[in-house]
């Protein structure tokens, strides 16, 4: 069943290429049928019977290509299909003939590296797919063609490619120090000197390029800024997610029992409040929309990044478990509220064909499903209760102050107060009056719903808090002895 | 061993001649490429801990990644040249426009 989260939209990819006919969405809605329905199968079966691998070719390790289930990607995995499910069939009415015959095979072939890379293993394979989430990416953000797409498009190319070459250099070390691939099984072997600290750090920083925390975040506003609605949604709810899932599996799971991440993880952690505050204050101050959103992504990556200084420097510390259901949870929320925010922006610029927030008064009585939806999303963002922003922030905390790191309080407390100015700044310009008529084509009734739904969703899971938390403390599996060994 | 020391820095002088190479030119040609003497670098360094074997035998498994590895450099090359002819065509400048023109009107 696991392997199917890979093949079907992997054949899906393929056979849109080849057959881009009429019909290529069916191939979009054949799979957000299908990869829903497995990733939930493959998390029931998590939820019951604990963490588990599957060996593909029957191949042993320490060789063999191993998927690896365990609370922390049954969870990644149900947002991507979640998020990406209904991102399809938004898609699958946005697009005109042209665009859709260059969409649909990208956008299936990324689903298809996303879905291995919150199962893979052994980190080559995890640099070759996150490659493939890259390229995908990069070349869905050039969809449009327009100059500016063109160049946003290069831009996260070259700072992305930068980025695995760090973290392919950083695996090299790996490789060196402990002669294995397996991330499961180098935990034991690293011996914290130089060599493990060499790979250490050029793996995090290529993997915080890659995520867009704040020093390299300059390429993440303008990329889905500039793209079409549905792949904004994609490139900044799920893409930006793929390297902080590697990162975080490889800080808890491989760096932090070697004890090499004292620094680090304060360094992190103070990046991750500064994104947070110079990302929501260019939201506030930005004169489009989708600009707007695209700052508050900056900004909200930055939250995940406070989970590392409360995770990695005290060793077995009390209030760890809160922090670890946090950073998850605000993945999450953040990514289901994100892609509902990028598809009402869509919806708004289909109808008044600006994003601009001072053409956009009096939406409020004349769309005002979407209004509604940018305020629930926004509600996430905020964190107010009962969303699952609200969950994240309170884990979060929580935390922060039962480990009696209070600084780190900055980051939830401002960034949800700036939060709240930008939020209502585009709800405030949506229920003025205009002084004069402007015009507005209506928006298609599938179009209006689907962000909604992502919408309610990204509160919703707000009440399902405590599977998820059970998911993330009870079946998770950090370390795998070979068989044979003590 | 003597070797490795020779071959790994080396691989490490070049990834980082091509990390300058990247920050520094503004031209994206240059750029491209300094990043696939990045990769260079990488690809010598793989090569170099393969030799690292204490019986003298030689580790095929980071021979075997520097070929994936090749094969993901070309294509992404590839790629990024694509997208650098298309804005030369559309603006007909080799360099990414910095001034960042998101802010600018809207058409």
């Amino acid at each position: 069943m696991e392997s199917l989260l890979i093949l079907v939209p992997l054949a899906a990819a393929m056979g849109s290429f080849l057959a881009p006919g009429r019909g290529i969405a069916s191939w979009g809605f054949l799979t957000s049928l299908v990869i829903p329905a497995l990733a939930a199968g493959t998390a029931m079966d998590v939820y019951q019977n604990g963490a588990r691998r599957v060996s593909l070719g029957g191949w042993a390790e320490p060789l063999g290509i191993h998927l690896h289930m365990d609370g922390l990607s049954v969870i990644f995995l149900l947002m991507t299909a979640l998020g990406g499910a209904l991102v399809s069939i938004y898609s699958a009415f946005f697009f005109d003939r042209e665009s859709a015959r260059h969409f649909w095979p990208l956008w299936l072939l990324m689903w298809a590296a996303l879905n291995s890379l919150f199962m893979i293993s052994d980190i080559f394979n995890a640099y070759v797919v996150l490659e493939l989430v890259t390229i995908c990416a990069a070349a869905l953000a050039v969809l449009s063609g327009k100059t500016e797409s063109l160049q946003a498009g290069l831009r996260y190319l070259l700072v992305a490619m930068a980025g695995s070459l760090a973290f392919l250099m950083g695996v090299g070390f790996l490789y060196a120090e402990t002669g294995m691939l397996d991330m499961f099984m180098q935990s034991g072997e690293l011996q914290g000197g130089p060599v493990s600290a060499a790979a250490f750090g050029l793996m995090t920083t290529g993997l915080i390029m890659k995520s867009a925390l704040l020093p390299f975040h300059f390429w993440l506003p303008p990329a889905p800024g500039e793209a079409p609605a549905p792949v904004s949604a994609l490139l900044s709810a799920l893409v930006v997610k793929g390297s902080f899932f590697l990162l975080l599996r490889l800080w808890v799971g491989v760096f932090e029992p070697a004890g090499i991440t004292y620094h680090g993880a304060y360094f992190l952690g103070c990046l991750g409040v500064l994104a947070v505050l110079w990302g929501s204050y260019q939201a506030l101050i930005q004169p489009r929309l989708k600009l707007i959103i695209a700052y508050s992504s900056v900004a909200q990556v930055g939250y995940l990044f406070l989970m590392f200084p409360l995770l990695c420097t005290v060793p077995e510390a009390p209030w760890a478990e809160k922090a670890w259901a946090g950073g998850p949870y605000q993945a999450i929320s953040h990514g289901l509220a994100k892609a509902a925010l990028f598809l009402a922006a869509g919806n708004l610029i289909l109808s008044t064909g600006t994003d601009r927030i001072h053409y956009m008064k009096n939406i409020a009585s004349r769309l005002p499903m979407t209004t509604f939806t940018l305020g629930l999303a926004g509600i996430s963002l905020m964190g107010l209760p009962p969303s699952g922003g609200f969950v994240a922030k309170w884990m979060f905390m929580q935390a922060i102050l039962e480990s009696g790191q209070w600084w780190w309080a900055v980051a939830p407390v401002l960034g949800g107060l700036l939060t709240a100015g930008y939020v209502f700044r585009i709800l405030g310009h949506a229920f003025l009056l205009a002084e004069k008529e402007v015009r507005m084509l209506p928006v298609p009734f599938v179009l209006e719903k689907i962000p909604l739904i992502l919408a309610l969703c990204s509160i919703l899971i707000g009440f399902r808090a405590e599977e998820v938390i059970f998911l993330l403390q009870e079946h998770m599996l950090w370390t795998l002895e070979l068989e044979g060994t003590p | 061993m003597h070797g490795f020391y020779i071959y790994a820095v080396t691989a490490m002088l070049l990834f980082c001649l091509g990390l300058f190479g990247l920050v520094s030119h503004k031209n994206l040609l240059r750029k491209i490429v300094a990043l696939n003497v990045m990769a260079g670098g990488v690809f010598l360094f793989f090569i170099s801990i393969a030799n690292l074997d204490p019986s003298g035998g030689v580790d095929p498994v980071p021979q075997a990644m520097v070929l994936t590895g090749i094969v993901v450099a070309i294509s992404l090359t590839a790629f990024a040249l694509c997208l650098a002819r298309r804005i030369h065509e559309k603006t007909g400048q080799n360099e990414l426009d910095t001034s960042c023109s998101i802010e600018g009107e809207d058409r």
